[in-house]
């Protein structure tokens, strides 16, 4: 961001002074989402997937399901991973490499948000224990970066989960054989994800690439069916004071239902 | 969790003895690392840790450098048999989140804008792991930056609550951590009333969580004192014999 600090700070004075009549530059309120469109089903090959469109950000889940070895750790329970790729063609920021902090920290979020929850039993979905598991792939890929990338890909990764089909199996002298028939994989809840920025003063939710560009922190919460925290994630170099962290969790809840609805009518 | 572990809080008190809202004997001390510029060793339980503060010094590669203030470098790393099973020395994906997040919490307590161009790098070697380490790092790591007499607005506390057994409680070591059923790491600078750092896994009400926020701010004014403490001491050393004793 420092090398483009001038336009940067215009921006900022921009945006603050929309802000400061609680208002935004794009006309939402500040506790507004964009539109937001879900696509379930949106591949063939893979088991599972769905696109997410939070205003111009684009995010396409697809989940890929193997069988596999168990974390030593944790032998009794299916393996789940969660992966982002920023691709070039999504920002002229973006280049393409190895992940770099935001993608890992994204997908890590997006993770924690899944795994607190407990959203999918993964003792269920071991096969035996200590030896052959179903491996749960969800992978995030970014097609158009338009600002709150976390929120579009938690939720493209729990609607893709919810078009997920397993493929059922067979036991052969103790060796897992995929047959070809599947079966809905099975959530026990919907943990939905929101961010918030901080603006000077203001508490913005589900902030755009230029808002992000100049707000001081971010606060991600994550939330689960029955209103409780599952996941929370500060970004950014500013603090919080314990009032405004009290707000965002109250923002957060009541977003949290709004979008968990449209997640389950889509 | 499962019925064949042993519990971990029996009557009020954990595993290691504790109290439910007391945090692991702890000890820093500063100015360990001769060729740092500022440093600090921690002890927290068994977690063991050592920061080496380089800087403010040129920033490379140069056309990375902020013309306005200076670049906070930060890196988070695990000795390989800092944990059970020992663990690969390459950085991992929670390795670079963690780096990321302790650099945010730092950064608001550092004028940074007083070194245009320069870099201040923060390395945290973890010696031994035993919980919350990340908040063990930002403790030693602020003390280590004062040490490095670079100009900080407040020192930067940082300590874990968390739900163990339905209980909120303090400091989580490893196993609790593991166990646990709640994560809330927090970092806070207590003079400016401000949370650097704030994260959560596993899950909370939201009434657990502000007295797990309350517990977590109530541990960061106690492990205050102790970073004051081994500042002080470095200084009155110094004061009495010229330099720092070798360690």
């Amino acid at each position: 961001m420092s090398r483009f600090e001038v336009v940067s700070r215009l921006k900022r004075n921009r945006i603050s002074t929309v802000l400061a009549q609680g208002k935004r530059e794009d006309g939402r309120g500040l506790s507004d989402y964009r539109a937001i469109k879900i696509r379930k089903n949106a591949l063939d090959k893979a088991e599972g997937s769905a696109e997410v469109f939070l205003g111009d950000t684009r995010v396409l889940a697809g989940i890929k399901v193997d069988k596999g070895d168990p974390f030593p750790d944790t032998p009794n329970q299916a393996v789940l991973t969660v992966s982002a790729e920023f691709t070039p063609i999504a920002s002229p920021n973006f280049e393409p490499g190895p992940p770099d902090e935001a993608s890992v920290e994204l997908a890590r979020v997006v993770d924690r948000g899944i795994r607190s929850s407990e959203a999918i039993d993964l003792k269920k979905y071991c096969i035996i224990p200590g030896k052959t598991v179903y491996v749960i792939f969800v992978d995030l890929f970014i097609l158009n970066h338009s600002g709150n990338l976390i929120d579009a890909s938690a939720l493209a990764a729990m609607a893709a989960l919810q078009s997920t089909k397993l493929p059922k199996y067979t036991l052969e002298s103790d060796k897992m054989i995929f047959l070809d028939a599947q079966e809905p994989l099975e959530l026990r809840d919907l943990p939905i994800t929101v961010s918030m920025g901080k603006i000077g003063n203001s508490l913005i939710v589900d902030p755009t690439a230029d808002e992000e560009d100049v707000m001081d922190t971010r606060l991600t919460i994550a939330i689960n069916k029955d209103g409780h925290i599952c996941a929370m994630q500060k970004s950014g170099s500013a603090g919080l004071d314990l009032e405004e962290i009290k707000k965002a969790i109250n923002m957060g809840r009541e977003k949290a239902t709004e979008i968990r609805k449209l997640l389950m009518e889509s | 969790m499962s019925t064949n572990k042993r519990r971990l809080i029996v009557d009020q008190v954990r595993l290691d003895g504790r109290k439910l809202d007391e945090i692991r004997p702890i000890k820093i001390e500063s100015g360990v690392l001769p060729n740092a510029n500022g440093s600090s060793y921690l002890e927290q339980g068994k977690n063991k840790i050592l920061v080496g503060v380089f800087g403010p010094r040129e920033m490379y590669p140069k056309h990375l450098a902020d013309p306005h203030r200076a670049v906070l470098k930060c890196r988070y790393h695990m000795a390989p048999f800092s944990t059970d099973p020992r663990r690969s020395p390459a950085p991992s994906r929670r390795d670079t989140e963690l780096s990321m997040v302790i650099r945010n919490a730092l950064e608001p307590a550092i004028f940074l804008e007083r070194y245009p161009r320069a870099s201040i790098a923060v390395f945290a070697e973890i010696l031994e792991a035993d919980g919350s380490t990340r908040c063990a790092c930002i403790v030693a790591a602020s003390v280590a930056l004062v040490d490095a007499g670079i100009p900080m607005r407040d020192l930067v506390v940082a300590c874990a609550a968390g739900k163990v057994e339905g209980e909120i409680v303090l400091d989580l070591n490893d196993i609790e951590d593991k166990e646990g059923t709640a994560d809330l790491p927090i970092a806070y600078m207590p003079k400016l009333g401000k949370v650097t750092l704030l994260q959560m896994d596993g899950v909370l009400s939201p009434e657990e969580f502000d007295k797990a926020l309350q517990l977590a701010l109530e541990g960061g004014k106690k492990i205050y004192e102790l970073q004051r403490e081994a500042l002080k001491t470095k200084y009155a050393k110094q004061g009495e014999k010229g330099s720092i004793e070798p360690i």
